[in-house]
């Protein structure tokens, strides 16, 4: 199997993850230790007194990221590691997209994943058990449904449905809103990533 | 450690630091001196690499836990976390990289896991009939290793505590010539071999001799920090894959715990090797040497004014404890980090100077043991990349807590042990538990 369908596939299944740990997390890696090591307002405020204090749900999007990306590698790296070598995909009957469909699936959880943690730790914080068994219920679907494996359109159809669905509600729960969302994609809100950027 | 009190006891973390940056190279104390052992070539020992380092010396003063008046009592302890913090991402990535090069290595160069003789270290062979054999004769390998080990540090300490400075250096000389010419040879021959790219002799020697050269310059003398880390992390690969190739499997596995265990020992034990270097060095206060510790510390700027005792009574300044790792020895001098003190002025009418870069230290001890781990788990037959993984997040996240209780305890503490046991831990359960599951996964196309 060609080098081209190593890279597509890696960047398929990692490319997001990428993007918001060096995004997010990497510029800013002391404040994500802090939050680990629990000290967080206090110590940020050492460090830069402008900085916002980070709050719980970025503890949440940093550890649903970490299980995400963890979870991700651990299901996907062999099978890369498999493309690089010689071999004929699907000449056994299996189907030829297997690659494909794995990096796409991989994409799905992991992204699933950082939306669960979001919801996952506001439901904890909240004490609303429902969130809970509702996370943990789809996780359970999500999973079952690779069962459905060379059936691969309805599989990842679902899941798809599935993250956008999450995701829209951890954005909600994460504090975001409509007009929020207008803002930041105009690259209007103070708060952005791209405006900040400009001003540092 | 008060590095910025006027006061006749350098610290020798100040020493430490600008020797690495200018190495007036001449304070060749060093404390550790791995073993050196006649370099024979291939098949022989590598001892190349003496990752001992001494660490520098940590205790701080008494009188710096006292505290500014007027200072939160909280804010020592964020600081203290803040520099923590900040000390493992600057050890992150280099331990990270010298592990990367040390996988990649192994993964694409077939010589590294050929098994091609042992080491006189490790007389007993592996090829034995039966399975109790072959775990005795790993636990005899062991011992003689560990016990070379024990000899050659306590070798060291006495001679530092005679003085005999210039044989250490002369060692230290001998053994980086040796790692950074003939294994660079060795592994350039083989890399070139793996990839059949030809290069003429001349091409060879000259690249050799100019990456060598640059090498001592840097590592012994001064040079940019950038090229002395990478230089660094290179010999420290280049050690790393020397043992995996030379150590039989299952000795290999028994040496690092047992590594481990003896540099618990011999950092905490009162009576310990190491704990006496370390004492040691501090009554003599003197720098250790620094040709064998990588540091991330920028120039060592002094932004705090002396202090005038006479106007400010007693010094009460609050202490950020700083983090260095050294490691011992690639044989067996364990590592431990240490906890550096310096100090911010916080008396009223100055300012908080902006606390510069400072730098923590590890010894390369540290890089080889933990690139040995990841670098046997990714050799191992079964070629599975989860194991590999594994152990190097184990690896990592006991960087993290060392690093963290060294903040917390502010005395030297060994580096090794507890990555080493979670490295291990990691690597057997995840190669026989989890592997064969995420095998039958994957290969099904089912997540979890």
């Amino acid at each position: 199997m060609t080098a081209a369908v190593f890279f597509g596939c890696t960047f398929i299944a990692f490319g997001p993850a990428l993007a918001l740990y060096i995004f997010t997390i990497a510029s800013d890696p002391l404040r994500v230790i802090f939050l680990i090591a629990g000290k967080a307002s206090e110590g940020l405020k050492s460090i830069n007194p402008d900085d916002t204090v980070p709050s719980m749900r970025l503890l949440a999007y940093v550890s649903g990221l970490g299980f995400g990306i963890m979870s991700g590698v651990f299901s996907f790296v062999n099978t890369l590691s498999d493309s690089l070598g010689p071999g004929t995909v699907g000449i056994h009957g299996d189907s030829p997209q297997f690659f494909l469909n794995s990096a796409f699936m991989t994409l799905v959880v992991v992204l699933l994943h950082v939306f669960w943690g979001v919801v996952f730790f506001d439901g904890c914080e909240k004490k609303k058990w429902y969130i809970i068994l509702i996370v943990f219920l789809t996780h359970l679907l999500v999973s079952a449904q690779t069962f459905l494996s060379p059936h691969y359109g309805i599989n990842l159809l679902s899941a798809y449905i599935i993250m956008v669905l999450m995701g829209i509600w951890a954005f909600f729960v994460a504090g975001g809103s409509c007009r929020s969302l207008k803002l930041c994609l105009l690259c209007q809100d103070k708060d952005f990533l791209l405006f900040n950027q400009r001003s540092r | 450690m008060l590095t910025f009190m006027a006061s006749d006891s350098e610290e020798e973390v100040c020493d430490e630091r600008t020797s690495l940056m200018s190495a007036e190279s001449p304070t060749p104390h060093s404390c550790q001196e791995g073993r050196r052992g006649p370099e024979d070539g291939e098949g022989a020992t590598q001892w190349g690499n003496q990752d001992s380092e001494e660490d520098c010396e940590e205790d701080p003063d008494p009188y710096a836990c006292s505290g500014t008046p007027g200072r939160p009592p909280g804010l020592e302890e964020e600081l203290t976390l803040k520099y923590g913090a900040k000390h493992v991402i600057m050890l992150f990535v280099p331990v990270t990289l010298c592990m990367v090069v040390v996988v990649a290595t192994i993964k694409s160069v077939r010589f590294y896991t050929e098994k091609n003789g042992q080491l006189i270290y490790t007389p007993f062979t592996e090829d034995t009939p039966s399975v109790g054999q072959r775990l005795l004769n790993s636990v005899l390998n062991t011992l003689i290793m560990i016990s070379v080990i024990v000899v050659m540090t306590i070798f060291l300490v006495v001679l530092y505590k005679y003085r005999c400075y210039k044989f250490i250096h002369g060692w230290l000389i001998m053994s980086s010539l040796m790692l950074l010419f003939l294994f660079t040879y060795i592994y350039l021959g083989e890399v070139l071999k793996t990839y059949n790219v030809a290069m003429d002799y001349p091409t060879l020697f000259l690249t050799v001799w100019n990456f060598g050269a640059v090498g001592m310059v840097c590592i012994h003398w001064k040079g940019p920090l950038a090229l002395q880390q990478a230089y660094l992390i290179m010999i420290s690969a280049l050690m790393a894959l020397v043992f995996i190739k030379y150590l039989p499997e299952w000795s290999a596995w028994v040496i690092l715990g047992a590594i481990s265990v003896y540099d618990l020992v011999a950092v905490l034990c009162p009576k310990g090797p190491l704990r006496m270097l370390v004492e040691t060095a501090q009554e003599r206060n003197e720098p250790i040497f620094p040709a064998l510790i990588y540091s991330s510390a920028m120039v060592w700027t002094v932004g705090m004014a002396k202090l005038d005792p006479s106007s400010q009574g007693a010094l009460q300044l609050p202490y950020a404890p700083e983090m260095e790792e050294d490691s011992y020895d690639s044989f067996g001098e364990p590592s431990h980090p240490e906890v550096l003190e310096p100090t911010l002025p916080g008396y009223p009418g100055e300012e908080l100077e902006e606390e510069e870069e400072r730098g923590v230290k590890l010894g390369l001890g540290d890089f080889i043991f933990y690139s040995v781990l990841v670098g046997k788990a990714a050799a191992t037959g079964s070629g599975d990349w989860n194991t590999t993984l594994a152990c190097f997040v184990a690896i990592l996240i006991g960087l993290c807590l060392t690093l963290l209780l060294l903040a917390v305890f502010k005395k030297a503490l060994p580096a090794l042990p507890i990555s080493i046991t979670f490295g291990l831990i990691f690597y057997f359960s995840t190669d026989n538990l989890v592997r064969p599951f995420m095998d039958t996964l994957a290969s099904h196309q089912l997540y979890i």
